[in-house]
């Protein structure tokens, strides 16, 4: 990574010295050191550009160029039809943060099972430090992204879940993250530590909207632990407004036959990156990373997988759909490192892209780095359009080509909906997709058909 | 009157003639059953009067109740009662058959001014058509002829047939690759919806299909045209004879 003469550390200094006055736990040693470091990291390496590998296909030179604040404190009022639009039916708890501020008086988190402790993460820094000292900041890597190092930085505020032994959690947690713009350019940098402890099993879901419009920037990371035995789903839904950057990085610990499935569906936001990282630390370890990213107009969606098999005997399933209207960009890049111990590793990738229009675009990358001699790695990619047979014969059984259309684009989406686990967040997620996929066919008619897919399929 | 009326039909392919001047008429209730070669333009046909655009029609008409076909697009060629059994069904994955051949339906009906089926109504209409072509209902929860058999491909088309009631069905091929098992519920299937108002042209290779679904009306086609018609003595005499020589008269005129 090299810093370019054009980037403007300037702002963030003065808002890390700022910050460093302020922040909650500015007294405790450890956090004082985890953020100093991660700022000098950050302010080392600078941000990445296009000439960096992981950075190919994203130019981040709108967030750079953008005078970034922090928010300030005062109390942003949210519109009650707004928040309930933005409400899971059946949920066992909601945590709103405005900003990446929790919002206590929007959020409910007193119908939890025992075992189950939800909080603010700045109320744990302040109540109980030692206790999230050993595994805050313990996984997300800040020397190898600079986003990360920003998020560190400037941590202060986000969820804090904890499951203990053996709890099962069946409704969805949900996280709500609300960007809302006043005058000035905001940035939020929201942290969550989430914490299956062994056997255990539950659901979060990690969700990012926006009011108003207006540059804004969410760099969120979320470090998940699933102890040994722990079956955890994550979702991450982002649905900002178009102008909205949004940065997030789950990074995922997994124990000893964990399983953890991460959903990710990707349908607002102007400039998107979801960095999705899971270490199988444990053996027998299974990990499904699922996703669905939808653009239009101008937007910019990359999707950087990085699974790391570090144990034998376990196996990672990543499933990644992309629909593409407009202009806009697709990235998936599918990263599967398989460590010199992790025999027996079965790792398979696809990611199928559907192109709406010619002006769309999809950079698909698979990497693998394979330091073992007796793994099963697979990866494949397709891009197409939407299939002139397929399309003739809905219509020929007296759908509108609008109604096939949408029918197509529902069935080639409903596959990532299928390997949810059936429930509230499911059936959330369901909808919003749906509703999702009603504006776009309609415009998408003028889009040119052909049956012509590129298909790239290797076994190595 | 006439329920189709096809006058001088000449259809290309990219610059390719197929046909070359089809002239036909079905009245309502008659069975017409179009045998030929490969190649001769028996699918192109079928494909042409169920709207496909990838054929582009160079010359002549086709009307249906008077209405003129060629102006139609697909969807609106089915509203008006227009079916088309596919020669190769297509697989969609991701779209369950229940809910395809309700949301058809209901187009159909929205199209015709009736009120939409909901899936309770829609329920045991769909078990009696099920019953008759003997096919699992599970079936019509997977994805639309995903990893179906050839078989139940084809008796997916005739229950979609019978499920959208359509005033000309046209079955492209119906019966290639069926076993005799196969042929025998499919050909159940369709006779069960023969009546005095619905017609329908069977296309096909073999003569075997229309000793289950008798015709009414046999034509022969050849490079693009009709060579011959009759009744279904002229399907027997081409089962003996083979194609040969009537393709060989057809040269010679």
């Amino acid at each position: 990574m090299v810093t370019t003469s054009t980037q403007d550390l300037g702002i963030h200094l003065q808002n890390f010295t700022d910050f460093q006055r302020r922040a909650a736990g500015r007294n405790l040693p450890w956090l004082r050191k985890l953020r100093d470091d991660a700022f000098a990291r950050f302010a080392e390496v600078g941000f990445p550009t296009t000439h960096d590998e992981d950075w190919r296909f994203t130019n981040i030179a709108p967030i750079v160029r953008t005078q970034f604040r922090l928010p300030g404190s005062a109390l942003v009022q949210l519109p009650p039809a707004e928040l309930k639009s933005w409400s899971i039916e059946g949920s066992a708890a909601r945590l709103v943060f405005v900003n990446g501020r929790y919002a206590p008086e929007l959020s409910r988190i007193d119908a939890l099972p025992r075992g189950v402790a939800v909080s603010s993460l700045r109320e744990q820094i302040e109540g109980n430090s030692d206790q999230i000292s050993k595994q805050l900041g313990h996984y997300a890597n800040t020397q190898r992204d600079a986003f990360v190092a920003l998020n560190t930085a400037f941590l202060e505020d986000g969820a804090y879940v904890h499951v203990k032994r053996g709890v099962v959690v069946e409704a969805p947690i949900h996280l709500l993250f609300v960007s809302s713009s006043d005058h000035t350019a905001l940035m939020s940098h929201p942290r969550n530590l989430i914490v299956f402890e062994d056997q255990s099993q539950g659901t979060v879901v990690e969700e990012y909207v926006s009011l108003g419009g207006g540059a804004m920037l969410s760099n969120s990371v979320t470090e998940l632990v699933a102890g040994d035995d722990a079956h955890v789903s994550h979702y991450m839904i982002e649905r900002e407004h178009k102008d909205a950057f949004n940065v997030s990085t789950l990074r995922i610990q997994q124990g000893r036959t964990a399983n953890v499935a991460s959903h990710s569906f990707l349908l607002g936001g102007g400039l998107v990156r979801n960095n999705v990282h899971p270490v199988l630390a444990g053996e027998g370890g299974e990990c499904l990373i699922n996703g669905l990213f939808v653009g239009s107009g101008k937007q910019h969606l990359d999707n950087f997988m990085h699974v790391e098999h570090a144990s034998p005997h376990c196996a990672s399933r990543q499933f990644y759909n992309g629909i593409l209207d407009d202009h806009a960009h697709g990235v998936f890049h599918g990263r599967i490192v398989v460590h010199k111990d992790a025999q027996k590793t079965d790792a398979k990738q696809t990611n199928r892209n559907l192109l709406l229009s010619d002006d769309a675009q999809i950079d698909t990358k698979p990497q693998l780095e394979i330091y073992a001699d007796d793994v099963k790695c697979t990866h494949g990619a397709t891009i197409g359009q939407i299939d002139e047979n397929a399309l003739f014969y809905l219509r020929s059984r007296g759908l509108s080509e609008a109604q096939a259309r949408q029918l197509l684009l529902l069935a080639f989406a409903s596959e990532c909906v299928e390997r949810m686990r059936p429930g509230a967040a499911q059936v959330y997620v369901e909808q919003l997709i749906h509703a999702h996929l009603l504006p776009l066919r309609e415009h998408s008619n003028r889009a040119g058909v052909g049956s012509g897919e590129r298909i790239v399929e290797e076994v190595g | 009157m006439s329920l189709l009326e096809i006058k001088n039909l000449h259809v290309s392919v990219d610059n390719h003639e197929i046909l070359k001047g089809i002239n036909l008429t079905i009245k309502p209730g008659e069975v017409h059953s179009i045998m030929g070669p490969n190649g001769s333009g028996k699918s192109t046909l079928a494909q042409v009067l169920a709207r496909r655009d990838a054929y582009h029609v160079t010359a002549g008409s086709v009307t249906l109740d008077g209405k003129d076909l060629l102006e139609m697009k697909p969807d609106e060629a089915a509203c008006e009662g227009v079916f088309l059994a596919f020669q190769y069904p297509v697989e969609i994955p991701g779209i369950s058959n229940a809910y395809f051949l309700r949301s058809a339906l209901n187009a159909q009906r929205k199209f015709r001014g009736e009120e939409e089926m909901d899936a309770m109504d829609f329920l045991p209409f769909f078990r009696e058509k099920l019953r008759l072509l003997e096919m699992d209902e599970k079936l019509m929860n997977r994805s639309l002829n995903e990893g179906f058999s050839g078989g139940e491909k084809k008796r997916n088309e005739v229950l979609q047939m019978s499920i959208l009631q359509p005033k000309l069905a046209v079955l492209d091929e119906t019966d290639s690759g069926l076993d005799i098992d196969a042929l025998r519920i499919v050909a159940q299937g369709v006779n069960a919806l023969r009546s005095p108002e619905r017609s329908f042209l069977v296309v096909t290779h073999y003569q075997r299909l229309l000793n289950y679904i008798k015709p009414d009306f046999v034509h022969v086609l050849v490079d693009g045209r009709i060579v011959r018609s009759g009744g279904p003595e002229l399907a027997l005499e081409l089962e003996d004879k083979g194609y040969g020589w009537i393709e060989q008269e057809a040269a010679a005129v």
